[in-house]
């Protein structure tokens, strides 16, 4: 048993109603308990944390950080990568590399670094998935899973053409567990299997997907009742169609329609906010105003942000379509890859301009839905880990979302037509830090349906972040006093003190087992691998959790 | 009198197979030590299957029994060796700052073996 | 899920192992069916003329578990000295890696990073300029499933799937029926481009046979085409191919609804070497102006692949990493291995299921000779047989299970045959590593740049 005591901290716990009062926080074996009875007990190690602000650690809902799409950006920019800080070897931890797409071993300990002890990846084609799992294994320190795409998949159109609700839910659910993933993704549904048929995107979610004959929003219903069906943690993940272009705020008001109330999870909702016309780049624009409307009038939707920052960074997306419009929008290298039956791929080096108007306007748009979401439970803080920008600007998100005079000197260095596009200008609204605790932790727990995650009750995961109170919130966040992960001091200011693995999360829905013949005829006759060899044995994962259903 | 080629070195079904046998086999031995040669060039140089002839550049050289190419397989000019020992021997340092040696499209000389001695 | 549940018995001493995983070439087809009697694979269903050579010769060989410096040794023995010849470097070289599990990788990988040494694998040596290419224009690229189910149009370019990729016409490209090709090869065009009319030539509809050394101006020529510039005739006498035939490629080309070029070392190792993969790369990019279209270099070795993959995710860069600074750094040509060996600069080398000292320059392999090396390998090698020291191995996905990654990236976990008597890679780079992690920690020696986070 080992135990350890944080003491005299000014804690922001708002899933228990604690907003900046002073207290003891007491872990044992990894987990929060209530304080000891006795007034003089004692813990092995105690952190006095008087002065010091304390949260529980940080959860990053939505980043692309393991997979073959991630890995595939590493290798593809030793150009970006030469001139990033690296993270460098030292007696007890792995070196690694930085920049937009870290290593590994860096990615951990940057999160870690960071105040941040859980993270998943959001897109992991099926097919990858033994992948995804061998980098979460090198990826130390941080809890971690990842998202099953399946927006595009064979199977699912097949099942909602057919009019087979069994078969689908049967086979989300054998998926899930196949592929030892969290949650359902869907990115960009039906759309990337056109590009993937000849070329080409659906423009709305009424198109009817050649070959298939289903339309973007019979899966985005479709899977988003299942989903809820098999009473997974969290519900259906929504990567829109239409990502960034302009005017694609009606698809995507569509989209939140399209759920008929269902839970739904609209993900880096930034990139889909915006007015104009498609074709003409020039008439681009906010359309946030309604469309956080009717968030906040739906109860059954949460969103994350997608934040783009001005950097130079990686657009990766398992929307395949996308890729290429990027590839064509920025004359830069590109990636495609397309997996049998399950997905697609784009990767595009890509740099956001504070001078730009409408990289300028992306930032803006993003900082309004912060804003402009009333309700700080329903909004979670990203930048799409790294398509806006990297897990590492999420103090200066902070610091803007604290300090409106800050916004105001970033937005009068931007083009002037970008206050007139969007309502940025008007917004005073600044965030608490309690707000900050709900929106980086507190929030994310719940939305992916983590009752051990995100706060300080007893139960919870001895996962705490302790930051030093600062003028500059900026740095406040971006160099946490201590880090401790399952009550263990992981970093002892800003050096890694202790290098742990992490777990895995994961869901085992369960499902019909005669259902499989019919999954097994279809894989035999499509795929390129055997049947058997397709799901991830338990030995990928040490220590892995199994996140109940409800 | 050497004349000069360009040489291929690459990989066979052969080489493949007996590379699992050992590469200390007699098949491996051979299928790595047999240079083939296009079947107009084996005429004009009055080559018959199982000559030595020695092949060379300025890294190093090798000699082996050559056999003719089986059909229009090789065009004349060119020669073809399973990728071992001996084609590795026509490699150089040099990888123009890309980690990789000129491997395949070698520019090498040919001579019977009796006429280098 | 249990890997060794797949073996029934069906007599006594005689076992069949279902979906086993051939680990021979890049193609890592996982359908063979392997019957077992003792320590012997009698037969291999499904497996090519290539994958029944590599099921049938992987028996336990009676050798040492170890050679030290030519003399018989235990591993635990072998290990120390491995251990301290790593410790004891300046400069060293990790090499090799294709031929082992990504679990190994990862070792290799981590022992690498404490020595701070340099690692490369034969990526280097055989794809590598496909990598550089694609660090500078990308890939449109897809599963070999996606080929097999959709691909209407093939080309094959520099390289002899029929010799060195036996299985990839029957099972991924050419042959197989697919859901958007359901005639099969009926409802595919093939054209071969190549320096010989090799034996994949029979089983394409067109064969081109380029100039040796000019397949950089060869792809150019599509290119131009592609975007409808015009070219001047005298092209045959640059590439060998007239242009008549060249514009009957292209249009055929363009006319494909899901089109895919497979291309070979004979690209790679060729004059031109990376500029070539990165032109015919950038035409698979183009296509796309006109119809989907996608480029796949053929890897070589089992699992080249995975070793891509580990390396990078570890280190954020493909291959030739050094790790000497204290993190990472990536430069081909200047931490690669046939350059830190052909200059003379590695100080010792820990050499993985590779066989450099036959392969390598010749001025590569007189620097191996000379230094003191680590050599893991189930078979005896001209590198085992120079090595201070030489371990015995068993041998993956006959012996030991894991994980390797198909030349497209799919990672497919192995279904072990039989038990041998040596250890795997994974357990001898194991004890390795944690004898360096012990004397590291132990502070009895200074280690390597250590620094703060």
């Amino acid at each position: 048993m080992s135990s350890l005591r944080i003491t005299g901290g000014t804690i922001y716990d708002p899933a228990n109603g604690i907003d900046g009062d002073v207290g003891d926080i007491w872990i044992v074996d990894g987990r929060v308990v209530e304080a000891p009875a006795e007034p003089d007990a004692s813990a092995d190690r105690t952190l006095d944390a008087t002065g010091l602000v304390v949260m529980p650690g940080g959860i990053d809902m939505h980043c692309h950080i393991a997979g073959p799409k991630v890995n595939t950006a590493r290798k593809m920019i030793p150009d970006e990568k030469r001139t990033a800080e690296p993270v460098r070897r030292t007696r007890l931890t792995r070196s690694g590399s930085g920049g937009s797409v870290p290593s590994t071993f860096a990615t951990g300990y940057l999160y870690a670094g960071l105040g941040y002890t859980t993270a998943f990846d959001a897109a992991v084609p099926p097919l990858g998935a033994r992948h995804a799992h061998e980098e979460l294994e090198d990826t130390p320190v941080i809890d971690k899973g990842f998202y099953v795409l399946m927006g595009n998949n064979h199977y699912v159109m097949k099942q909602l053409a057919a009019g087979e609700p069994g078969r689908l839910k049967a086979y989300i659910a054998w998926l899930l567990q196949s592929t030892k993933g969290y949650a359902a993704k869907l990115v960009n549904p039906g759309g990337v299997e056109v590009w993937k048929g000849g070329g080409g995107n659906v423009s709305g979610i009424d198109d009817t997907v050649a070959h298939f004959d289903v339309t973007p929003r019979q899966i985005i219903r479709g899977v988003a009742s299942t989903v809820q069906e098999l009473g997974l943690p969290h519900p259906v993940h929504i990567h829109c169609n239409n990502l960034g272009l302009p005017g694609n705020h009606s698809t995507t008001m569509e989209t939140m329609k399209s759920l008929e109330g269902h839970r739904g999870h609209l993900t880096h909702i930034q990139f889909h906010s915006y007015d104009g016309d498609p074709d003409d780049q020039s008439t681009f624009g906010s359309r946030v105003p309604e469309l956080s409307a009717y968030v906040n009038s739906h109860e059954n939707l949460t969103v994350d942000v997608g934040q783009v920052m001005f950097a130079n960074t990686t657009s990766m997306t398992g929307d395949g379509p996308l890729g290429y419009y990027l590839h064509q929008v920025t004359g830069r290298k590109w990636f495609s890859g397309d997996t049998e039956m399950e997905a697609g791929c784009g990767i595009v080096p890509i740099v956001y301009k504070q001078k730009s108007l409408v990289h300028a306007l992306q930032w803006a748009i993003g900082l309004e839905w912060y804003l402009m979401v009333d309700d700080p439970w329903r909004i979670a803080m990203s930048t799409d880990h790294p398509n806006g920008g990297s897990f590492l600007a999420y103090p200066e998100i902070i610091s803007l979302l604290m300090d409106r005079e800050r916004r105001r000197e970033v937005l009068a260095g931007a083009p002037a037509a970008v206050s007139d596009r969007c309502t940025l200008k008007d917004l005073d609204r600044e965030y608490s830090l309690n707000e900050i605790a709900i929106i980086t932790r507190a929030a994310p727990a719940r939305m992916l349906g983590l009752a051990h995650k995100g706060h300080l009750g007893p139960g919870a995961d001895g996962d705490v972040t302790l930051y030093s109170p600062d003028d500059d919130i900026q740095r406040m966040f971006e160099l946490p006093r201590y880090v401790v992960s399952r009550g263990q001091v992981i970093v002892d200011d800003a050096q890694i003190v202790c290098d742990t693995r992490g777990r895995t999360h994961y869901v085992e829905p369960e499902y019909d087992p005669d259902a499989v013949d019919d999954i097994q005829a279809w894989f035999e006759k499509t795929y390129s691998i055997q049947f058997r060899n397709y799901p991830v044995g338990d030995h990928y994962l040490q220590d892995p959790l199994v996140v109940p259903t409800s | 009198m050497a004349e000069p080629f360009i040489l291929i070195p690459g990989r066979t079904s052969q080489q493949g197979t007996t590379l699992n046998e050992g590469k200390y086999t007699e098949g491996y031995r051979v299928e790595i030590s047999t240079l083939q040669v296009a079947p107009e060039d084996m005429q004009r140089l009055e080559l018959e299957d199982g000559d030595l002839v020695r092949v060379y550049n300025d890294v190093g050289e090798f000699t082996v029994p050559c056999i003719t190419a089986r059909g229009d397989e090789l065009p004349p000019g060119m020669l073809f060796i399973s990728y071992g020992d001996n084609s590795s021997r026509l490699m150089g340092g040099d990888t123009q700052g890309c980690g990789m040696p000129d491997s395949k499209g070698l520019d090498v000389f040919l001579e019977t073996a009796k006429a280098s001695e | 899920m249990s890997t060794t549940e797949a073996a029934t018995e069906t007599a006594p001493g005689l076992r069949v192992v279902q979906d086993a995983t051939c680990t021979f070439c890049g193609c890592v087809c996982d359908d063979m069916e392997l019957t077992v009697e003792g320590d012997r694979i009698t037969k291999a269903k499904n497996a090519c003329v290539l994958g029944k050579a590599w099921f049938f010769n992987h028996h336990v060989e009676e050798r040492p578990e170890a050679l030290i410096d030519g003399q018989p040794a235990g591993y635990d023995q072998a290990m120390e000295r491995a251990a301290e010849i790593l410790l004891s470097a300046r400069f060293p070289l990790t090499y090799g890696l294709s031929d082992t599990t990504t679990e190994a990788q990862r070792v290799a990988l981590a022992i690498t990073d404490w020595i701070g040494g340099i690692v490369d694998t034969t990526t280097s040596v055989c794809h590598g300029p496909s990598g550089i290419a694609f660090q500078g224009v990308g890939e449109v690229t897809c599963s070999l499933g996606e080929v097999k189910n959709r691909a209407d149009y093939l080309i094959f370019w520099g390289g002899n799937p029929a010799e060195s990729h036996p299985r990839h016409f029957t099972k991924y490209s050419l042959m197989p029926k697919g859901e958007f090709v359901p005639n099969g090869r009926k409802d595919r065009t093939a054209v071969l481009i190549d320096v010989r009319k090799t034996k994949s030539a029979k089983a394409a509809d067109h064969f081109l046979q380029v100039k040796p050394r000019r397949d950089f101006e060869l792809a150019w020529a599509l290119r131009a085409l592609a975007r409808g510039v015009e070219l001047d005739p005298s092209i045959e006498e640059t590439t060998g191919i007239p242009l008549e035939t060249l514009e009957e490629i292209m249009d055929g080309m363009k006319k494909a609804k899901f089109g895919v070029i497979l291309f070979g070392m004979g690209l790679t190792m060729t004059r031109g070497k990376h500029l070539n993969s990165e032109a015919v790369l950038a035409l698979a990019r183009d296509m796309n102006e006109h119809t989907r279209w996608s480029a796949k270099p053929m890897r070589g070795h089992g699992n080249v692949t995975g070793a891509d993959n580990v390396v990078s995710w570890s280190t954020g860069y493909p291959f030739g990493v050094h790790l000497g600074s204290g993190f990472p750094r990536f430069n081909p040509g200047e931490f690669t291995a046939s350059d830190v060996l052909a200059r003379g600069e590695a100080d010792a080398a820990l050499i993985i299921a590779s066989d450099p000292m036959s392969n390598f320059s010749q001025p590569a392999r007189d620097h191996l000779e000379g230094i003191p090396s680590v050599v893991l390998d189930p078979k005896l090698s001209d590198t085992a047989r120079t090595a201070s020291v030489a371990f015995t191995t068993s041998t993956y996905g006959i012996n030991t299970g894991g994980t390797v990654y198909r030349m497209d990236d799919v990672p497919i976990p192995l279904r072990p045959a039989f038990d041998s008597p040596y250890k795997s890679d994974l357990e001898i780079l194991r004890g390795i590593e944690s004898r360096i992690r012990q004397r590291q920690l132990a502070g009895s020696l200074p280690g390597p740049a250590v620094s703060g986070a």
